[in-house]
């Protein structure tokens, strides 16, 4: 091996290594923030609480009466309204770059000779964290009011890694929103205007089958029908996959639902992601 | 001596707007070099293409020897920047914002921590080293500000309007603080819309509006440039100006300029002020327009501003710092 060789290879080393430095040194920074607001961390869990509880005890006993005998409302309700928290909490990350944006703190970063992608990655990887906490929230706050796993805790660990990376992916299209809107109220009304339907558009709430039949394909196809859907045979187990209701008659088979939901990450990652870079090499 | 900034022909457009029309700029080691503009002329797009934030549409630009296009990522290594706003975390301490650029700029966790250290104590932070920076007042945040560009101790540094929106206080802080750094041997590249900061600070200035440098020199090049002593004539009556205006404009070497809403005409007078002033004197009299005040005096940035440009610097509404409040420098 040549002398140059080994020298590219080393500063290729040290370049990576720095650049995993400074992506710490920003997630870091991150995590300060949502320590130093808990009004930010606290507001933004208390609404997919109330969510959870005006749904079970308003909606809960209209929908006992047409869900199958062995599915309680809980049980179907809660993986929407994890997979829910999860990417509401992960829209912040939109407002995050915005705010940054508007205080000048991105103009500084990018004259520091620190790597490109720290600012997006810290950014992120920061608000993943949060979205983690949040879903863990989530889950106490389910299993206080009646929430049950059906199946393993293999299948409950599965269904956590998938709402966590449904988050992470989330968290790039709001870093894309934030970089290209620019203005925090912007980013706000923006992403939640956009998300709300694909979320009430799906099986989060209820089931596709009881939706008017041209909406039916629409939310069939949603991407967050097929995350719910797999969360619920992962923890809904038989009741949901092999129940002789006619609600859940069209729901395809967990292997089905599991590359589907790994599918629709990678696309919008790989959509996502690099968009939300170049917005940021741009501003 | 070479430049340690050297600037050639940059062109910058924003869409159809040319932000900036070929401008050129030298800036020697270890001075002060004050870009004064009004808001708008292009201050703001010069530093952002100096400091890697932005590439010029054309020209050539190096900042310490490093190309700022090709050689952007090392040039990053030795330039600091503090932008027009105070680019700080709010929700970090003191102390944490600057450990974080330092962490930034690659030094170890204690270096970064001696740095920040030494940066708050030089500005006189150190008692709010552990608050929350949002709990500083503006000039706090300013000085932080200023002090994180500080931490990667930089050979060439960038100050974007450093005491805009400051009051006139935190103002005359800012500037002792600007006039030590440049003790230490740094290059310095401070963009101002005030002239009493260019006055200052600067070792030399040069005078942009509408994407291009009008005029270049020292703070006595630019005010001899206006010819001498200049003649301040203020009427009593505000509605007689036009009346005074069309009396005495015409004398001396020529330029003037007539403020309507302040009822003051300035007159550059050359070498003869004591002949036009009283000339100007006798032709108001016959005119019969009385007068608040009549002085000579050297010509103030302002006045060399109004006769490059024909029109008033915009200051903001918190110009006028302390010492000469007479002046009253406020204008639309």
């Amino acid at each position: 091996m040549s002398a140059t060789t080994t020298t590219t290879t080393q500063v290729a080393r040290s370049r990576t290594r720095l650049a995993l430095s400074d992506w710490g040194v920003l997630t870091k920074r991150n995590l300060l923030t949502y320590i130093r607001k808990p009004d930010l961390l606290v507001f933004s869990t208390i609404q997919p609480v109330l969510f959870v509880l005006l749904f079970v005890y308003v909606f809960g006993g209209a929908f006992e009466r047409i869900l199958p005998a062995n599915v309680t409302y809980v049980d179907f309700l809660m993986p929407g309204i994890i997979i829910q928290t999860s990417i509401f909490a992960a829209l912040q990350t939109g407002v995050g770059l915005a705010d940054d944006l508007q205080k000048g703190l991105i103009e500084r970063f990018k004259s520091l000779p620190m790597a490109r992608s720290a600012v997006l990655a810290g950014r992120t990887a920061a608000d993943t964290v949060s979205v983690v906490f949040q879903i863990v929230l989530m889950v106490i706050v389910g299993i206080l009011i009646g929430y049950r796993l059906h199946e393993g805790f293999v299948e409950a660990a599965l269904a956590f890694l998938l709402i966590v990376a449904v988050g992470y992916t989330f968290t790039w299209v709001a870093a894309f929103a934030g970089l290209a809107l620019k203005s925090v109220e912007a980013v706000q009304a923006a992403t939640f205007t956009i998300v709300f339907p694909v979320i009430f558009v799906s099986s989060a709430f209820v089931p596709v089958d009881t939706m008017p039949s041209w909406i039916q394909p629409i939310a069939r196809n949603n991407p967050m029908t097929i995350w719910v859907d797999t969360v619920r045979s992962l923890t809904l187990g038989e009741a949901f996959t092999d129940s002789p209701s006619e609600l859940f008659r069209s729901i395809p088979d967990l292997g089905a639902l599991a590359w589907q939901s790994i599918a629709w990450i990678a696309v919008i990652l790989a959509i996502a992601v690099p968009v939300g870079v170049r917005m940021y090499r741009r501003t | 001596m070479d430049a340690t900034i050297h600037v050639e022909g940059i062109i910058k457009r924003f869409g159809n707007v040319e932000a900036l029309r070929g401008v050129d700029l030298k800036v020697f080691p270890g001075t002060v070099f004050g870009l004064l503009g009004p808001n708008g002329a292009g201050k703001t797009t010069m530093i952002r293409i100096l400091t890697t934030l932005l590439q010029p549409d054309d020209g050539q630009a190096t900042v310490a020897g490093y190309d700022v296009v090709r050689d952007a990522e090392p040039l990053r290594h030795v330039i600091g920047l503090a932008g027009q706003y105070a680019a700080i975390d709010e929700n970090l301490t003191g102390q944490e914002n600057l450990e974080m650029v330092g962490r930034l700029y690659h030094l170890t966790a204690e270096e970064a921590t001696r740095r920040g250290e030494a940066v708050l104590e030089r500005f006189e932070l150190t008692d709010a080293a552990n608050r929350v920076a949002k709990t500083y007042s503006g000039g706090m945040r300013r000085r932080l500000d200023l002090g994180a560009s500080l931490v990667g101790r930089p050979q060439v540094l960038f100050l974007d309007e450093p005491t805009t929106g400051l009051d006139p206080r935190s103002r005359i802080e800012m500037w002792d603080i600007i006039r030590e750094l440049v003790r230490d041997g740094t290059t310095l590249l401070l963009t101002t819309q005030y002239m009493e900061e260019a006055d200052r600070l600067a070792d030399s200035i040069a005078v942009i509006d509408q994407g291009l440098v009008i005029a270049e020199g020292t703070a006595d090049d630019l005010k001899t440039r206006v010819g001498g002593e200049v003649l301040a004539i203020r009427v009593a009556d505000r509605t007689q100006i036009g009346a005074a205006a069309g009396a005495v404009l015409g004398l001396g070497p020529g330029g003037g300029n007539a403020d309507n809403e302040r009822g003051e005409i300035t007159l550059p007078v050359g070498d003869d002020g004591t002949g036009i002033l009283t000339e100007a004197i006798r032709r108001l009299d016959a005119e019969k327009i009385a007068l608040a005040d009549v002085a000579l005096r050297r010509p103030s940035l302002d006045d060399v501003f109004l006769s490059l440009t024909g029109h008033a610097a915009e200051g903001g509404e918190t110009t006028a710092p302390a010492e000469e409040p007479q002046r009253g420098r406020k204008r639309r």
